[in-house]
């Protein structure tokens, strides 16, 4: 975004490398991109509590929020609005500090995440060549804030969230890191940008059809970004069967709403990273990252708006994958988590690392294979989409199930 | 003396209170985790003491008696038909087999035959009954091990029932249907074949729960194996009811000792066969409970064939008297099982005593053994599989 500063400081006929004042521009560009940051997280997130609770009553053949605005689409600024009038409630015998400070350290480690994610060809806060490795590093403060607010609630139901939450994103990161680091071997950077660069706008340009071992990569990394996220089948640190609540046990109103909006926001990261790196993020099909660069006038703002939509298209469709997992599987044991991280994803994510290397020796030395590879990759995973909804269609065939999208809004 | 103070190991042999217990928790130095009683998955309000190491528990000692109505003391209080709306708090969940059992306790006491409309009345009712119990307890098991999309589903399928019992008797929980000697009313206009379309329904909702959940990769990896109870064992902590046909033991009071117009209907008594891991596992447990829903439409579907026409209410004098110390004994399958009153009759208008044995209070008693080494999510689907429910422990 430094770059469209500049050009602002150069519209009003100043240079900003010798102008003295373009370091307050910077900053009052800092502040405004943060307040449109972390507005646009908390907004998402919101906005993603009310179609969670909207989807999951759909899957449940039940009706869900809808008093609040069309559709109950109101009803987060309804629960927001509660949840900040709500006594602050400290337990007597907690870590008062400790207490406190938890959810912020939750906030900042998944607002950061924010400045690394693009959201379309021009859109990004920061285009970093580390922007992979920057992602990875701040979301690992969200584990602290949890550990924090497990251990400084003093309650035992608290503390066994935590301690499991601490188990389960720490090694998850393992897999996760080691997933995305195909993306990064394929495309040469850790730039966000420049991965997607990388990539194309068709499906077969992506990087998820690029060979067997990414596909897997992809599986393993959306695994781990679930249990990262604490989401259904790895919800084990809020379990609220075993744990009451878990880590959040002892939280009341605004703190409280911080772990849940965490939560939900993290929904959209998980799935813009996917996009990002697997899914060819931004590229619109047919057109070229370069000409993308160099259209210019209406036609930049029509391919910039165009490639917005198809990222946030494709980073909705996971959040409602993810939310339809969440309402799909029940939850798994905490030992089994653990030997799924340690015992599959990791090795696997090690052998795929070590395949991609040698594939790409392999392609480098003839081209066509790689293009063999990806037609092969990607018509296995059309036919499995045709099966998949061949079988949808069977299932609600047998079971006489009618569709009704229209009423009960 | 000496003997007696080396207490041995043996769990069966141990004979300690729970404060004794709680002190020599603390002198361990493990985590003392006091699991309820307002805890989400207890079903109830049960306390249960768990000594834990970590994620892995010592033992969980189930501690009861919050809900301790004093049920069996105001059968003292009451008259005999008084007494009947008090049965339906025995166990809420199948209020109908409680009915029936102390029905059939005080039938056998004044030798009364009920007429046969009115027994397939009682079956159809507490057949239903039996189907929604289960519908919860397999919704609240599912959901007790993460899955929160098969309650509703489950309880959808209960609603339906309830519509259908509503219609019968005008309540939706406590139903209060049973009278001594027959029934409060009989069907409905077209009353059966909303039951058979109903049963039609359902019975395509069967596959469709086992493809949701029971198959379920990860639902099965949580229960398959977990905290099995072989068949010896279930007979000595007395478990009854699908509980013990989890075990392999093929005993329901339906077919082994039959009452009321049991002998009368063809069904089935499935047994927990290990399919996904040991025989007596919670998974069995779980499968036995969807299969016995299978077969209560079964005997839904001949009842609704073969009811005859009739009365529905034996001759019965206005106050029932009896001479003092009369005694009678009914033992009904109640959807948790053998579910039993003992009646000794009193000099004036009620009962002497009134002793309930349900199976939800054995079934208390194996969970000492069996959490053993066992993790605390475990324990929450053993409770849940072992379908405890809170009024029928404690009554």
């Amino acid at each position: 975004m430094q770059g469209f500063l500049d050009n602002i400081v150069r519209h009003f006929g100043h240079d900003p490398a010798t102008w003295p004042w373009t370091q307050f521009v910077y900053l009052a560009g800092m502040a405004v991109f943060a307040f449109a940051v972390i507005n646009f997280a908390a907004i998402t997130a919101g906005i993603f509590s009310w179609a969670e609770r909207r989807v999951a009553a759909r899957m449940q053949s039940r009706v869900g929020p809808n008093r609040v605005g069309p559709g109950g689409f109101l009803q987060w600024v309804a629960d927001a609005v509660k949840l900040l009038t709500k006594e602050d409630l400290v337990p007597a015998e907690a870590d008062k500090f400790l207490f406190r400070i938890a959810p912020y350290f939750m906030m900042v480690g998944f607002a950061c995440v924010f400045v690394a994610l693009p959201f379309s060809h021009r859109l990004v806060i920061a285009d970093m060549n580390i922007g992979i490795f920057f992602i990875l590093a701040v979301t690992a403060l969200i584990v602290v804030g949890i550990i924090m607010s497990g251990w400084s609630s003093n309650s035992k139901w608290s503390l066994f969230g935590a301690i499991r939450s601490a188990a389960q994103i720490i090694s998850y990161e393992i897999p996760a890191g080691m997933a995305l680091m195909i993306p990064v071997m394929l495309a040469g950077t850790l730039s966000t940008q420049g991965i997607i660069r990388a990539q194309g706008g068709f499906p077969w340009q992506w990087y998820l059809f690029d060979n067997p071992a990414a596909f897997a990569a992809f599986v393993i990394y959306f695994i781990s970004a679930l249990a990262e996220g604490n989401r259904t089948p790895f919800d084990l640190p809020e379990a609220e069967s075993e744990l009451v609540s878990g880590y959040n046990t002892e939280y009341s109103g605004m703190r409280f709403s911080y772990f849940f909006l965490v939560e939900w926001g993290n929904m959209w990261v998980m799935s813009a990273l996917a996009t990002t790196m697997f899914l060819g993020g931004w590229q619109i099909p047919g057109v070229s990252a370069e000409t993308l660069d160099a259209a210019t006038g209406g036609a930049a703002v029509v391919l910039e708006l165009l490639s917005l939509a198809i990222f946030v298209a494709k980073t909705l469709f996971w959040v409602f994958v993810v939310m339809w997992l969440r309402w799909t599987l029940p939850r798994i044991r905490v030992d089994q988590m653990m030997n799924m991280c340690w015992k599959y994803l990791v090795p696997m994510s090690f052998a795929a690392v070590a395949f991609v290397g040698g594939w790409m020796l392999v392609v480098h030395a003839v081209p066509a294979l790689g293009l063999v590879m990806r037609a092969i990759m990607f018509v296995l995973g059309a036919a499995f989409a045709v099966f998949f909804v061949y079988r949808t269609a069977q299932n609600i065939r047998d079971t006489g199930d009618k569709f009704d999208f229209t009423s009960n809004w | 003396m000496t003997e007696a103070r080396r207490a041995p190991e043996s769990p069966t042999m141990e004979m300690t209170s729970n404060k004794e217990v709680l002190r020599r928790i603390e002198y361990t130095g493990d985590m003392l985790l006091n699991m309820g009683p307002q805890h989400p998955s207890t079903h109830g309000v049960i306390n249960f003491l768990v000594q834990t190491d970590g994620e892995v528990m010592k033992r969980a000692i189930p501690e009861v008696g919050y809900l301790h109505r004093s049920l069996e003391k105001i059968a003292e209080k009451v008259t005999y038909n008084g007494y009947m709306p008090y049965t339906d708090r025995v166990d809420y969940i199948t209020a109908m087999c409680a009915n029936q059992g102390y029905a059939m306790a005080v039938e056998r006491l004044l030798n009364v035959t009920v007429p046969k409309r009115a027994e397939y009345c009682r079956t159809i009712a507490t057949e239903l009954n039996r189907i929604s119990s289960h519908l919860v307890s397999l919704g609240t098991m599912a959901m007790d091990v993460g899955a929160v999309t098969p309650f509703p589903y489950a309880l959808r399928e209960r609603e339906f029932i309830n519509d259908l019992l509503e219609e019968l008797c005008g309540a939706r929980l406590t139903y209060n249907y049973l009278r001594i000697g027959g029934v409060a009313y009989d069907l409905p206009e077209g009353y059966a074949d909303k039951l058979v379309s109903f049963l039609d329904h359902f019975e395509k909702i069967l596959p469709e729960f086992n493809r949701l959940i029971t198959y379920n990769e990860i639902f099965v990896q949580r229960l398959a194996g977990l905290a099995p109870i072989p068949a010896e064992m279930a007979i000595d902590y007395c478990l009854v009811g699908p509980n013990l046909r989890a075990s392999g033991v093929k005993f329901d009071v339906r077919k082994d000792i039959p009452y009321s117009i049991y002998p009368e209907v063809q069904f089935e008594v499935p047994v927990g066969r290990g399919e996904v891991g040991v025989t007596g596992d919670s998974w069995d447990r779980f499968w036995v409970r969807c299969e016995e829903m299978r077969q209560s439409c079964r005997i839904l579907r001949q009842c609704v064939a073969q009811i005859p026409k009739g009365e529905v209410m034996a001759k019965m004098p206005r106050k029932i008297k009896m001479t003092e110390g009369l005694e009678a004994y009914s033992r009904i399958e109640s959807s948790r099982g053998d579910l039993q009153y003992y009646v000794i009759a009193g000099a004036g208008e009620n009962a002497y005593r009134v002793k309930v044995r349900t199976g939800s209070f054995t079934a208390m008693g194996i969970i000492d053994v069996l959490s053993r080494g066992l993790m605390i999510a475990d324990l929450v689907a053993l409770i849940a599989s072992l379908d405890v429910v809170a009024p029928e422990i404690d009554r």
